[in-house]
């Protein structure tokens, strides 16, 4: 990023030397980012400043450019905010999918849910809690057959899975695969008539209004050719990896849960429900001991809520509080999830010193409410010396370890934080 | 195995700020957590007026998050909404329906502070918790029980609310501003350069915009569907005779004056309030004057129960000045023959008994 913030500082929108160097590795990552989402022209994708911001567009531009008196959409009961609260407010009907126990999409529910005036197909790729990955192909032929606009989110699958389906949208955030934060992109097909969200300038084909983020773009793309070039084989690293931390939990930790596993999924995410445990609790005893995981929604306070995602699973709100979710990068080996497991491990027994319960795989295991004072304090502590590094950020080395290992000495990540894992919000 | 980790409770206020900066300076490991009790924005009815309670505003919150990454020591937010809704907030409600005057930071401490709170400590590895209560703690070797006083700023002093703590809470627990006068707390926080260092106190029940807590009431009932004539009932004398007509028991304590919209040539009070008739009784102030009462579920704090009668000082609410008494163990209960008749004693309040700055126990007054 650094060359671009020095040499190619002009506006891209520019008729001067300054700006055509702008403009030129802006285009350049253009056409990156088309090799990722495999779009046929350029100009099909327009950069924004992330998954939240390329939702709102693809929704909202789709139901405002509509001329229809009634419109409808159909969306599922386990996608992100950024296209439930859309869809929310969006000027239109909307039906709600549900998701079995197995976290993903019916596509016949989707087929019986179609009505004359849907004007929108909105289901993710992948989710970002469970990992289930949706049947995106079965659910655009169903559109296009109906000739009904499919957008899907794929914050969560781009640089991950192939796409091989013809959507007409498709949402990508820089972060998720490598960029800086504040980077993304919506993939819209030709001839998709979008209303912008912004006024303003005529930026990105006058979908996009504002100076465009150059730096982020760049970045975006870089990190986009690295995945076309690694993602299948990173992909089956990361799968091994995720195996292996489920594997060894599973075997050193009595009544555990992996939700969804029967289903296709991401190969980074593992979301684990070990039965009456507070899940709060073990994200931060295993955040002092070094490893980023999460549980649940993070809230305006940062206290943890319970997970839309896991009650349309079909979980209790108890069982919910008591799932943990593990993302993997790019930076994490063998090694650290040993590690990780070594620790899981620990806390578990601890947390069920302090708190017995019966476990037995039983759908309602019961949490004995103690005094709080009946256990033993306190596990040894120890802390790693791993790679201070987060996974999700190669192209920005600026940002890098600033934060990290202010508490510890050493401290690595296995996931993004609550936040930016869920979120695209921040 | 001990593991030195103290997880001290961070509310954004001074106190609390100064109690994590106090240990961080002393080189204690600590995490700083901050417990997520109430949704300010859940009763739009209160909202409307503008008002909104104090207690884990995002405000606050961003004040303790700030004073955390100030010192930089490991802090988190810890959601406990449920449990303070279920532990808390409905005994508040449940209680002046039932013709008692509750006091939630009361349960708030046995069940949430001293409770939840610790386990979550634990959960996370910490061996001990701190909080900024003003109180102090201390082991008597020789009766072998940790022992409660008041704190050294009489004023500030929080005993009266921590009743409930059992031996096996005040061994994990830590007072560090128990010793210290408030503005020495607040010269401690400018030293050591907290940014809420100025803050204001802050007053009242916490999730209670303005202390309105009638108000608070009437929007849970509307939340939770309770229809407003459920609440409504008669103003009658000792004698029965009706005077008029009120909203809500909930509106009226004992000893209350003020806001009865009734004429009277001499002055009338709350004497009690009828749960089941809904009926609020009223009468003069020496109606107000009891010399005994008794009280439930007392916990031993600094002493361990007596055979015989003990004498101490009975404090009955929280400005209440602790008078004299003779205390008798009577089957589980405890019966307080005052020296002197006490004004106002009021059923759901806490007895607090003292022995000079030592707090013997406390219960809840029948």
């Amino acid at each position: 990023m650094l060359p671009v913030l020095n040499e190619a500082y002009g506006n891209a929108s520019s008729i001067h030397h300054y700006g055509q160097a702008a403009r030129q590795r802006l285009e350049l990552a253009r056409r990156q980012v088309q090799a990722l989402v495999g779009a046929s022209k350029p100009t099909e994708v327009v950069f924004t400043s992330g998954g939240t911001e390329s939702n709102n567009l693809a929704i909202t531009g789709i139901v405002n450019a509509s001329t229809r008196s009634r419109k409808h959409i159909i969306t599922s009961t386990i996608e992100h905010p950024a296209v439930l609260a859309v869809c929310d407010a969006a000027d239109a009907e909307v039906t709600y999918v549900p998701v079995g126990e197995s976290g993903v999409v019916d596509p016949d529910d989707v087929r019986r849910a179609l009505r004359p005036e849907t004007v929108l197909i909105t289901i993710m790729h992948a989710n970002n809690e469970i990992g289930t990955v949706q049947p995106v192909e079965e659910l655009a032929a169903i559109a296009r057959e109906a000739a009904v606009t499919f957008h899907c989110d794929g914050v969560q699958a781009a640089g991950k899975l192939a796409l091989n389906a013809t959507v007409d949208l498709y949402t990508i955030s820089g972060h998720k695969f490598g960029a800086p934060k504040g980077i993304g992109a919506l993939y819209v097909r030709e001839k998709i008539k979008l209303a912008p969200l912004m006024r303003g300038g005529k930026q990105e084909r006058e979908r996009r209004p504002g100076t465009e983020n150059v730096p982020g773009a760049v970045a975006m793309g870089r990190a986009a050719g690295w995945a076309v070039e690694n993602f299948q084989n990173e992909a089956i690293r990361l799968a091994g990896l995720r195996d292996r931390l489920e594997r060894g939990v599973a075997e050193a930790v009595p009544g555990v849960r992996i939700n969804c596993r029967e289903s296709t999924r991401t190969p980074n995410t593992s979301n684990i429900l070990f039965e009456g445990i507070e899940g709060e609790a073990m994200v931060i005893a295993l955040d002092l001991k070094g490893f980023a995981v999460s549980s649940g929604a993070a809230c305006s306070s940062g206290a943890v809520e319970p997970s839309h995602v896991l009650t349309a699973i079909g979980l209790k709100r108890e069982e919910a509080r008591s799932c943990l979710r593990f993302s993997l990068g790019r930076q994490n080996n063998e090694d650290q999830v040993d590690r990780l497991i070594d620790a899981v491990v620990a806390s578990a027994a601890h947390l069920r010193r302090l708190s017995p319960v019966a476990v037995g795989g039983s759908q309602s295991a019961r949490r004995t409410v103690d005094q709080a004072v009946t256990g033993r304090s306190g596990e040894p502590r120890s802390r790693h010396s791993g790679n201070t590094s987060t996974p999700d950020e190669i192209a920005d080395d600026a940002s890098r370890g600033g934060d990290v290992s202010r508490f510890f000495s050493g401290k690595f990540t296995v996931v993004h934080g609550i936040k930016s894992s869920t979120g695209r919000a921040e | 195995m001990a593991t030195n980790l103290t997880a001290v409770a961070m509310s954004g206020g001074v106190d609390s700020s100064a109690v994590a900066a106090l240990l961080h300076s002393q080189g204690l490991p600590i995490v700083g957590l901050t417990m997520q009790l109430w949704n300010q924005r859940r009763l739009p009815a209160l909202a409307a007026d503008g008002a909104t309670g104090r207690c884990c505003s995002i405000d606050d919150v961003y004040d303790a998050r700030y004073v955390a990454q100030h010192l930089g020591v490991p802090y988190y937010v810890v959601n406990f909404e449920q449990r303070f809704e279920e532990q808390v907030v409905k005994p508040f409600v449940d209680d002046y329906i039932n013709g008692r005057t509750p006091i939630p930071c009361t349960l708030c401490n046995n069940m949430i502070k001293f409770d939840q709170f610790l386990e979550m400590a634990e959960g996370v590895g910490a061996d001990k918790i701190a909080t900024g209560h003003y109180a102090r703690i201390a082991f008597n070797e020789t009766s072998g029980r940790y022992e409660l006083r008041r704190s050294v700023d009489q004023g500030k002093d929080q005993t009266y609310f921590l009743f409930g703590l059992t031996q096996q809470q005040l061994a994990r627990t830590m007072f560090p501003l128990g010793g210290m006068l408030k503005p020495q707390v607040r010269e401690l926080a400018r030293e050591l350069g907290l940014p809420v260092a100025e803050k204001p106190d802050s007053q009242e029940i916490c999730f209670v915009p303005n202390g309105d807590y009638a108000a608070f009431i009437d929007a849970y009932f509307a939340e939770q569907g309770v229809p407003r004539e459920k609440t409504r009932g008669e103003i009658v004398t000792l004698e029965g005779k009706v005077l008029g007509e009120h909203e809500g028991a909930h509106h009226f304590t004992v000893g209350q004056r003020k806001g009865l919209r009734i004429s009277n040539p001499e002055p009338l009070y709350v004497i009690s309030t009828e749960p089941l008739t809904q009926r609020v009784v009223v009468g003069r102030n020496d109606d107000l004057l009891r010399g005994r009462m008794e009280v439930r579920d007392f916990n031993w704090i600094s002493l361990a129960e007596p055979a015989a009668p003990i004498r101490g000082e009975v404090k009955i609410r929280n400005r209440h000045l602790a008078a004299p008494a003779t205390v008798t163990p009577k089957g589980g209960r405890l019966e307080v023959q005052f020296d002197e008749p006490q004004r106002a004693v009021t059923p759901g309040q806490g007895a607090a008994i003292y022995q000079g700055d030592l707090v013997v126990g406390g219960g809840w007054i029948v």
